[in-house]
């Protein structure tokens, strides 16, 4: 018996500790100052998804179809990379920038998504991201006295398609390892020398020895910026841009390709921004529905299921800070759908405690002796509540699988509080139950354990008299 | 036993329930969102006073971006409706809106992201569809004697369309008259209709069968009436805790996930009452159906 009580006071005492945890770390991070360091339980504030924080959703296509598919994964991850250096040195807190791979159910297009809370100037976003230069590296086309695309400008000028004339490489902006700006020694004038890694050297070695004595041309976003004529074989990775820059120019390009040249050209596909004001007033309300719907069924317990109803409202109040300290220690991102899904969660927590008591006032009116009932109530409900919960996890991975970003915030959210209502309704409840240690079975203790307008004792003789009545019709 | 012997009326209200369902929906129809369709949704507030809707409307003409829908939303706002228009149209449309225009949120959505959507709300549909036919079978896969072991499970899934047919029913009608459009959430919905809904059924049958094995009553129209009778409460009862908490997302959660939760809100309503009202009297139906 003083085992059970101990571990009673175990768990009461792990759920007041989570509660103070979520309260004092909730408390803290919003009492930072903004520039101060981030130490102790601060470090844990709910992540807050866009449409609750406020922010920018950005979704980009990312154009594969020069990618060796064997190259796919890798040109991916360093786009990605390179967006999120992008992003960083913006400044904005926490942006998450990530690779959605193509497959069956996007028709194979790379996605990339890049989400930034706080940011509400959509055109700044779009900018500070597409502002990074594609760089690659084209020879001669062989066919390129053929291919000639010209057309007559209406000044009667006659203009060269560029692009027809040359035929692109491996070498891009990929293998940059650094750009820094030079001044020429002669001239002053100022030029952009390139330093690839070892397998862009190698390349740039191989294209130049391929073209001794034709022209590389330097494509900057599309558009050739320098196009100069191959000596000689170039080992050692370097290269130099000298294309009639202004030294703001020369600076701005080093700049930016330092940041990161993109591996692979990319296009807007999707935009989402929340103001700041729609997201506050989102979560206030969901704060409110998130309570008002506790409140509510705490009370529908205490009112139907009296005293087991009383122990089941204090594990649901468990089960509450249990899910608030997995949010903030996974951490989960929060949405107003995965918000919806919490409170739902709520009602399916308690779902397991009525199956249990249900079982329990059944084993009573059958004769059974309070603490028997109790324990063959928990013992035969059990197989209910997995099976009642099976098929709302079946749908919760599917749909966390599958989901958009926006599904799979409601998805993680319902599938842990399934997992976790199922664990805490049935071992909670049951030791908090034997904890009271209910031996005599009375007036009092049939009230007590009784529910709706009756009691277990009185609904034994009706049941009996409905029997009687249903066997002499 | 009441139902039992009532089983007639409550088919019927089921069958008229599905029915208008179906009319309503093919009546209203259900207008696909943006996230299917692809396009941009611009919704702005105003800070002291909103112009009248069609000087909106004026205003936006000249920037030639086609045909375009203006809604009042709230008090003091617009929700602007057009095709996925780029970061410029956006700027340019919320520059001829004047100063006292805030932009409370804007979406575009291209049109290959519609379609990765749909494709994916279908295959996560069919996924969990199959998962739970699959999991009804598995419940059911000790055959009991007089009704067949598949035969629950059929019935299962007849009350399971119903649990669905009606929530999106009730969605037709809120689309109708408040311009709700089908959204990812709608999805999200439907499938976890499916996933809730199902439990409640096989509760009942469960119970059913387990009075086979004992054997205490007589006739099989007599086992059910019981069963049901030994579950109806706990039924309910664990219902409406996840209705009361809906409740509460309807009345005063946040307005992006109001829909979704009259719709699971309908689908919990609706799903009890076709374990209890549905799928047991169906049952009976079988069973003397197979008996002449």
């Amino acid at each position: 018996m003083w085992k059970t009580r101990i571990i009673a006071l175990l768990i009461l005492l792990l759920g007041i500790g989570l509660g103070f945890f979520v309260y004092k770390s909730e408390i803290s991070h919003r009492n930072l100052a903004p520039d101060a360091k981030i130490t102790g339980v601060a470090k844990y504030p709910f992540k807050l998804g866009l449409d609750l924080s406020g922010g920018t959703h950005l979704l980009y296509k990312a154009d594969v179809s020069l990618v060796d598919s064997t190259e796919l994964k890798n040109s991916m991850d360093a786009l990605r990379d390179v967006i999120e250096r992008r992003v960083n040195v913006f400044g904005v807190s926490e942006p998450i920038v990530q690779v959605q791979n193509g497959g069956f159910s996007n028709a194979g297009e790379e996605h990339l998504i890049v989400d930034l809370p706080g940011v509400t100037d959509v055109s700044k976003a779009i900018e500070m991201i597409g502002q990074t230069p594609m760089l690659d590296f084209r020879t001669e086309n062989p066919n390129k006295d053929q291919v000639q695309e010209a057309t007559v400008g209406a000044d009667g000028v006659v203009k060269l398609n560029i692009n027809s004339q040359f035929i692109m490489t491996d070498l891009t902006g990929r293998y940059l390892d650094k750009a820094i700006l030079e001044f020429d020694q002669t001239t002053g004038e100022p030029k952009v020398s390139l330093q690839f890694d070892a397998e862009g050297s190698l390349l740039f070695e191989k294209i130049t020895k391929e073209n001794v004595g034709k022209t590389v041309a330097i494509f900057l976003d599309g558009e050739p910026i320098s196009i100069p004529t191959v000596n000689e074989a170039i080992s050692g990775g370097k290269a130099q841009i000298s294309g009639n820059f202004t030294p703001t120019e020369a600076k701005t390009l080093v700049g930016r390709l330092n940041s990161g040249a993109l591996p692979v050209p990319i296009v807007l596909i999707s935009t989402q921004t929340i103001g700041p004001s729609l997201g506050v007033q989102a979560t206030t309300a969901g704060v409110k529905a998130a309570l008002i719907g506790f409140l509510a069924i705490a009370l529908f317990l205490i009112i139907w299921y009296r005293l087991p109803g009383i122990i089941a409202v204090v594990a649901l109040s468990i089960y509450v800070v249990i899910m608030l300290s997995i949010f903030k220690l996974l951490p989960v991102t929060l949405t107003a759908a995965g918000v919806a899904g919490f409170i739902i969660s709520i009602g399916i927590a308690v779902d397991a405690n009525v199956l249990i008591f249900e079982r329990i006032k059944e084993e009573l009116r059958n004769g059974e002796s309070i603490l028997d009932s109790i324990h063959y109530g928990f013992k035969r409900a059990w197989f209910s509540v997995r099976d009642s919960n099976i098929s709302s996890m079946i749908t919760a991975v599917i749909l966390f699988w599958f989901g958009t970003t926006l599904i799979k915030g409601f998805a993680l959210v319902f599938l842990i509080g399934v997992l976790i209502s199922m664990i805490s309704a049935i071992s909670i409840t049951r030791v908090f139950l034997y904890t009271l240690n209910i031996k005599n079975k009375n007036k009092l203790t049939g009230f007590l354990f009784g529910s709706g307008f009756s009691d277990a004792s009185t609904i034994t003789a009706n049941v009996m008299s409905i029997g009687r009545q249903a066997v002499q019709k | 036993m009441f139902i039992i012997k009532n089983k007639k009326i409550f088919v019927t209200i089921s069958a008229v329930l599905v029915s208008l369902s179906i009319i309503s929906m093919i009546v209203f129809g259900l207008n696909l969102g943006i996230d299917f369709k692809g396009g941009s949704l611009l919704e702005v507030e105003y800070t002291n006073s909103r112009p009248e809707q069609n000087i909106i409307e004026e205003t936006i003409k000249p920037l030639s971006i086609g045909e375009t829908l203006v809604q009042p939303m709230g008090e003091m706002g617009y929700s602007i409706k057009t095709r996925d228009i780029t970061e410029q149209e956006r700027a340019k449309i919320m520059q001829s809106l004047g100063s006292n225009a805030v932009e409370k949120s804007f979406t575009s959505i291209g049109p290959s992201v519609g379609a990765e959507l749909v494709r994916k709300s279908l295959i996560s549909f069919i996924l969990v569809s199959l998962g739970i036919i699959f999991w009804i079978a598995f419940s059911f896969r000790k055959v009991s004697k007089p009704v067949s072991s598949w035969k629950y499970g059929f019935i299962a899934i007849v009350s399971l369309i119903h649990d669905i047919i009606i929530p999106v029913g009730v969605f037709s009608i809120l689309s109708h008259f408040s311009g709700v459009e089908v959204d990812t959430l709608f999805v999200v919905a439907v499938l976890t209709i499916l996933g809730l809904s199902v439990s409640d059924t096989i509760v009942v049958f469960d119970r059913i069968r387990e009075n086979i094995r004992v054997g205490h009553f007589k006739t099989f129209e007599e086992t059910v009436g019981r069963s049901i009778n030994q579950v109806y409460v706990r039924s309910i009862a664990t219902s409406s805790t996840v209705i009361i908490a809906l409740l509460a997302l309807v009345f005063f959660g946040p307005a992006s996930t109001r829909v979704f939760a009259i719709m699971l809100t309908a689908g919990m309503f609706f799903g009890t009452y076709s374990s209890i009202f549905l799928a047991s009297p169906l049952l009976v139906y079988v069973e003397n159906w197979q008996k002449k």
